[in-house]
């Protein structure tokens, strides 16, 4: 089990307010992301959930129980952070190893679970290492095995992959995402990359200065933002946000823009084209629009700097906003 | 051309080092050799460097009048009993001020550095009676927690200096893990930090070794340790450098052996966070 409950859950350090009153359900076996700019909170947010950092004021409900003021060692719950934060003094078997000692597991189950998880992820050749030996992803999934073998009732993520290169990224997402399919033990990671978010997450939670902005599916979030911080947030490249005169906004995503060379709504130059082969992006100026539009057109597409084209949007795939920044129906 | 230049600036800078160690050494050496001169050669002008006669009766003399050994226990004890005394405090209270500070932690920090710079005699008079009254006077007890106490502040300085540098993610890891915070300072600080522990320890004993004021003031025979073994020597029946000298050498003589082997050590733990 792993159900975790937020209710009004705060945290001030001293006068300033990093986290107003927020609810938050997260369902077992669930994979939430907590998303956001760096400074939104989301850090703190799951240090919360943790017992790293004491609520200022509500409750952590942890299964139905109150978990406000257990300590992070009472909670059931295990931690990957973005340093890995492996003992450096300890071998990779110690390290794994280090939450049974404490939690008085016999050693006959100690070696069995090490057993499991190192086969599980590619560590059995190297048990007796000091983690200093370990390339970063190594290193990465001796965190994670340090976490398996508790058994926790979540796992928690503190932007676990950001200190790998790329290709080791995508690797470690697909790793993590199999891992969460075979063991259906609820997760929460928190990520300041919304690709990682969207390719990730059952659910995705979007924060934005210590507010939960809008909680969804990755699907939702990208069909109907809930504001213009969302719309702005999810997706890449970044949603084409375009003032419609009446203090309103109106937003179009970069794929939702059909491309012509001779005739639609907006008449415009290409300023910079992006080809990346799977798809070409371009960067339209518009006379009639104030900033220029993004366009994500066929890989193949034969525009260059300085073509004149023609763009039109899916009218059905507009998304309005009203001048308080909320979305329009 | 180039390499020629360089061979003889290495020269020169190896010349220029050991003159300064020699320089910084030469109390010490002339010490040694005092030691080693009869009485009457050893107050000579001009002084005789190497071309004197070489005799142990100085070391003979000064083990006959008093037993090494007693003093040489008693400054074991107080310097080991002192740098474990001051470890027990230390550990946590750097703890706490490395990975829980509150508002005031530097300050705090500031002014126990600051009772180093208050002279000793200041408190000489409230110490001593404090001493009396509590039947301290002349015990190893007593002298293990007054040299404690002086050197507190540098060992909580110094443990802090090297706390501050291990990730507090990595405690916080252990916390998650289960660990308590006993466990936590045991199974994960503390051997992290033992490189740094290492060279608090030694130079706490060190300092405790030296230290000179109080070990002298408060002791009298049951709990002196070699300082008070020397300053014996150094007045009641007039001045004997050349068993001063012996007396000198005794006493440094375990200290310099014990600094000589963990030179690297020091010089690492010393220069700990400068460089990174």
């Amino acid at each position: 089990m792993g159900q975790i409950t937020l209710e009004r859950v705060e945290k001030r350090f001293g006068e300033v307010s990093v986290i107003p009153p927020l609810d938050l359900s997260v369902e077992d076996g669930s994979f939430v992301v907590f998303v956001g700019p760096s400074g939104c909170g989301k850090s703190t947010l799951l240090r919360l959930i943790a017992g790293l950092e004491d609520a200022s004021a509500g409750r952590i409900l942890i299964d139905g129980a109150d978990a406000t003021r257990l300590g992070p060692a009472s909670r059931g719950l295990a931690m990957v952070f973005q340093s890995y934060a492996l003992y450096p003094h300890m071998s990779v078997r110690n390290n794994i190893a280090f939450p049974m000692r404490m939690a008085g597991l016999p050693k006959a189950e100690q070696d069995r679970r090490i057993e499991a998880a190192a086969r599980a992820l590619n560590l059995t050749n190297y048990l007796d290492r000091r983690p200093g030996q370990l390339s970063g992803g190594q290193r990465q999934r001796v965190a994670i095995g340090r976490a398996i073998v508790r058994e926790p009732k979540a796992f928690l993520f503190d932007e676990p992959l950001s200190n790998l290169d790329a290709a080791l990224r995508v690797g470690m997402r697909l790793e993590i995402g199999e891992l969460h399919q075979r063991l259906k033990t609820t997760m929460i990671y928190v990520t300041h990359d919304q690709v990682e978010a969207m390719t990730m997450a059952d659910t995705i939670v979007v924060l934005n200065a210590g507010r939960i902005e809008q909680v969804g599916t990755p699907l939702e979030l990208y069909r109907s933002p809930r504001n213009l911080f969302v719309a702005g947030f999810i997706g890449s490249p970044r949603m084409n946000l375009i003032p419609d005169g009446r203090g309103g906004t109106m937003g179009i995503r970069p794929e939702h823009l059909a491309l012509s060379r001779a005739s639609g709504e907006w008449g415009g130059t290409v300023g910079v084209s992006e080809h990346l082969g799977s798809d070409t992006f371009l960067r339209v100026h518009v006379p009639s629009l104030p900033q220029p539009l993004t366009v994500r057109a066929d890989g193949e597409v034969a525009v260059s700097p300085g073509d004149a084209v023609f763009l039109t949007p899916d009218p059905a795939r507009l998304h309005r906003f009203g001048a308080d920044g909320l979305r329009l129906p | 051309m180039a390499r020629a230049v360089s061979t003889q600036r290495k020269a020169l800078n190896t010349a220029l080092a050991w003159g300064v160690a020699l320089l910084i050494a030469f109390p010490i050496i002339w010490t040694v050799l005092t030691s080693f001169k009869p009485e009457a050669q050893a107050v000579a002008r001009p002084p005789i460097w190497l071309g004197f006669d070489w005799t142990l009766r100085n070391y003979a003399d000064v083990e006959r009048q008093r037993d090494y050994f007693d003093y040489f226990w008693n400054s074991v004890i107080i310097a080991l009993g002192s740098t474990a005394l001051g470890l027990l405090i230390a550990i946590p209270a750097a703890w706490s001020m490395a990975f829980v500070p509150g508002r005031r932690t530097r300050d705090l920090l500031m002014w126990m550095l600051s009772t180093k710079m208050m002279p000793g005699v200041a408190v000489l008079v409230p110490i001593y009676l404090l001493f009396i009254w509590t039947g301290l006077l002349d015990t190893r007890f007593g002298l293990v927690v007054v040299i404690m106490l002086i050197n507190l502040p540098i060992i909580v300085w110094m443990l802090y200096t090297y706390f501050k540098e291990i990730p507090a993610e990595i405690l916080e890891a252990a916390r998650m893990d289960g660990a308590s915070l006993s466990s936590e300072i045991l199974y994960v600080l503390t051997p992290m930090a033992i490189p740094g522990i290492a060279s608090t320890v030694l130079l706490n004993i060190i300092l405790a070794w030296n230290e000179s004021f109080w070990t002298i003031v408060l002791t009298t025979t049951d709990a002196a340790p070699l300082t008070k073994f020397i300053s014996g020597f150094s007045s009641p029946q007039g001045l004997f450098y050349a068993k001063l000298s012996a007396a000198s050498t005794m006493a440094i003589a375990p200290i310099l052996v014990m600094g000589w082997f963990s030179q690297r050590q020091l010089v690492r733990g010393l220069t700990f966070g400068a460089v990174k």
